[in-house]
């Protein structure tokens, strides 16, 4: 306790203007810039599958159930940050069992839940059932245990049950598509929809979030799909990276866009709180939102994926651009997330001052918590290429 | 063979029947709300609590936050308040100071010299208990509610510490009881005022600068000072229809 007012009395000396006094400790740390974020990669990487799947993008075939995994992986983990923030941890589950209807941050549960279990366990588990018997038969120990149990004693191999799959899986996928709009532009709204807020009121809060989730989704497919090549020791199949890389200038440009324009009618219309607005850009969140957000997350990887629209360089300098893009455009989202939850805490409701928040190592709302949660998803991604890798997948018809 | 498929056929039966139930079971969930809510405001015997500020009244000695902090158990660290004194001053060269060193609560005395002071005026602040309440349409789980008699209360015991109303008040006054690791807010002492007393706040103002009563009650104080001032309530124009009414309210004041 003695530490946690040690740490208020050092920000209420860093007061800047008037604050009221109980926003000097602020309320949302790190763990819920993480949680937009995450649940962004999750919804992005689906899209890139379903570009695949349902959009008949045939080129990006190869990083289709890469895709799919991935966002398996990071929606395991989409909400692990939210709860361990909470104060009361242990009671969470009563956002399910009693959710308020009013509350936009209540569906959440509910939105994730369908999202995790009808979208995507069951799409990937259509798509790998057949997969599971043929392996089941040729593998030995943990893993012909765990191919056994999920095919759920479904072992037809034959042309009809699979053709039968890939209708569900197509299905699914259809269904998948209004789904993964619904949890990111859902995730905007909760932030969206506080009108005490003016830096997060505004009724293009829901698409913003929905298209930088599907750039920083399709960044990490990208950056993923080089790494595991390079580890698999495969040649990158460069007609689907160069697809990829396509894909994610035409979001980039209307992520950007989108983003723009809330900006300019902010600026543009002047409100009450645009004083101190003006200020927080100009000053706190300076360096997190011009020079990470705006020229690191998006106009140099705009620059150089433009440019390779009209101008093809080598190989080896794409492949190099587009990891290096990629973890820009992954660092841009990450800051764009810092700015939007953090900044809309930073200067007081009375529009006359600011708080400070100060980063700490250790602790729940700590960086290295933080990073143990972006971890996480690669172990847990690891660990699912181990046990379904895409690669060895058979095809059908043979 | 058969009856394993009998077996299975019996599990995919009572999986489909619990999930069909669970949703089942949320979808009417919203509608028993609803209901509620009808009959909340159908409450017209009961008292309808509302508090008014008279800012040309208030000398800004605190005694009220003082009170309300030793009322309530409000920790004693100047980063938790159920209300505070704000200090206006508008100086001569029209820029605005406002200041409130830990909520008010030892007495606010003017920092700007004599000279360069256009105005100056205190402005107590306290949860405006709302109607249209932002706080509780965002509760996830409905911890926080408008009570039969118009005061926004918060349920400890339900409370997950999401901090999503905290985000939602317009007017700073929620925050995470750091012992109790729920919200807290101003109750207008609700147990105070359901034995017949008034609110901590109110009853030790010496100057009378706040007025607490029954919005439904002609006769009451407080109706009786909203019919003889011109009162205006914060932030109007978030529509929260707020039960906090201020006489003499200024533009800077935010």
């Amino acid at each position: 306790m003695e530490e946690h007012y040690q740490h208020l009395y050092e920000l209420l000396s860093q007061v800047d203007g008037y604050i009221y006094p109980n926003e000097i400790e602020m309320n949302w740390g790190l763990m819920i810039v993480l949680y937009p974020y995450i649940t962004g990669l999750v919804a992005g990487a689906f899209i890139l599958a379903s570009l695949e799947r349902v959009f008949n993008v045939k080129v990006l075939k190869p990083t289709y159930e890469l895709a799919l995994l991935t966002a398996l992986s990071f929606l395991f983990v989409a909400t692990l940050p939210l709860v361990s923030h909470l104060t009361q941890p242990l009671s969470a589950y009563r956002i399910l069992i009693t959710p308020n209807p009013t509350s936009a941050m209540a569906i959440f549960g509910f939105v994730y839940l369908w999202y995790l279990m009808v979208v995507l366990l069951l799409e990937i588990w259509f798509d790998y059932r057949r997969d599971f018997v043929i392996w089941s038969k040729s593998s030995i120990g943990f893993k012909k245990f765990f191919y056994k149990i999920i095919t759920l004693g479904i072992n037809d191999t034959d042309e009809k049950s699979a053709k039968r799959d890939d209708k569900l899986g197509y299905f699914i996928t259809l269904i998948g598509i209004p789904s993964a709009f619904l949890l990111h532009g859902y995730v905007g709204f909760i932030f969206g929809s506080i009108k005490a807020n003016p830096w997060w009121s505004t009724v293009l809060m829901p698409v913003i979030f929905l298209f930088s989730a599907m750039v920083s989704g399709i960044a990490l497919v990208m950056v993923i799909y080089m790494i595991v090549s390079w580890v698999r020791k495969v040649k990158i199949d460069m007609p689907c990276l160069d697809t990829i890389a396509k894909y994610l200038f035409y979001i980039l440009i209307v992520d950007f866009a989108l983003e723009s324009l809330d900006q300019i009618h902010r600026f543009y219309e002047a409100e009450e709180s645009f004083d101190i607005i003006k200020v927080l850009v100009n000053g706190k969140l300076n360096i997190t939102l011009l020079v990470f957000q705006v020229v690191i997350g998006t106009i140099i990887p705009l620059s150089v994926l433009g440019l390779f629209q009209v101008y093809k360089p080598s190989e080896i300098i794409r492949k190099i651009s587009y990891f290096m893009t990629g973890l820009m455009v992954l660092f841009g989202i990450f800051f764009m997330r810092w700015n939007v939850v953090l900044g809309g805490q930073l200067f007081s409701k009375s529009f006359s001052g600011f708080t400070n928040y100060k980063i700490n190592i250790f602790g729940m709302e700590g960086t290295l918590m933080a990073a143990i949660w972006m971890i996480l998803p690669c172990l847990i991604l690891a660990f699912l290429l181990w046990l379904m890798p895409p690669w060895k997948k058979t095809p059908f018809p043979s | 063979m058969d009856r394993i498929n009998k077996n299975r056929r019996k599990f995919f039966q009572t999986s489909v029947a619990l999930v069909g139930g669970t949703i089942f079971y949320s979808l009417i969930k919203p509608f028993e709300a609803i209901a509620k809510e009808t009959t909340i405001e159908k409450n017209v015997d009961k008292p309808l609590w509302g508090m008014g500020v008279d800012i040309e009244k208030c000398i800004g000695c605190g005694k009220c936050t003082a009170a309300c902090k030793t009322e309530n158990k409000v920790p004693e660290v100047p980063f938790y308040f159920r209300t505070w004194v704000e200090q206006y001053t508008v100086k001569n060269d029209g820029t605005v100071k406002i200041e409130s060193p830990n909520g008010g609560i030892d007495g606010l005395v003017q920092s700007v010299p004599d000279e360069d002071i256009f105005k100056s005026f205190m402005v107590p602040k306290l949860c405006n208990h709302c109607s249209n309440a932002p706080c509780v349409q965002a509760c996830p789980v409905g911890a926080t509610f408008v009570s039969p008699d118009g005061v926004v209360l918060v349920d400890e015991t339900y409370c997950i510490g999401c901090r999503y109303c905290i985000q939602a008040c317009p007017y700073g006054a929620r925050y995470i009881d750091p012992i109790k690791k729920v919200v807290d807010k101003c109750t207008f002492c609700y147990h105070r005022i359901n034995e017949g007393l008034q609110p901590a706040c109110v009853e030790v103002c010496p100057t009378d600068a706040r007025i607490f009563g029954d919005l439904r009650d002609k006769k009451s104080k407080l109706v009786k000072f909203l019919q003889k001032n011109q009162t205006q309530v914060l932030k109007p124009h978030l529509n929260t229809h707020s039960k906090v009414f201020y006489n003499g309210l200024s533009s800077e004041v935010k």
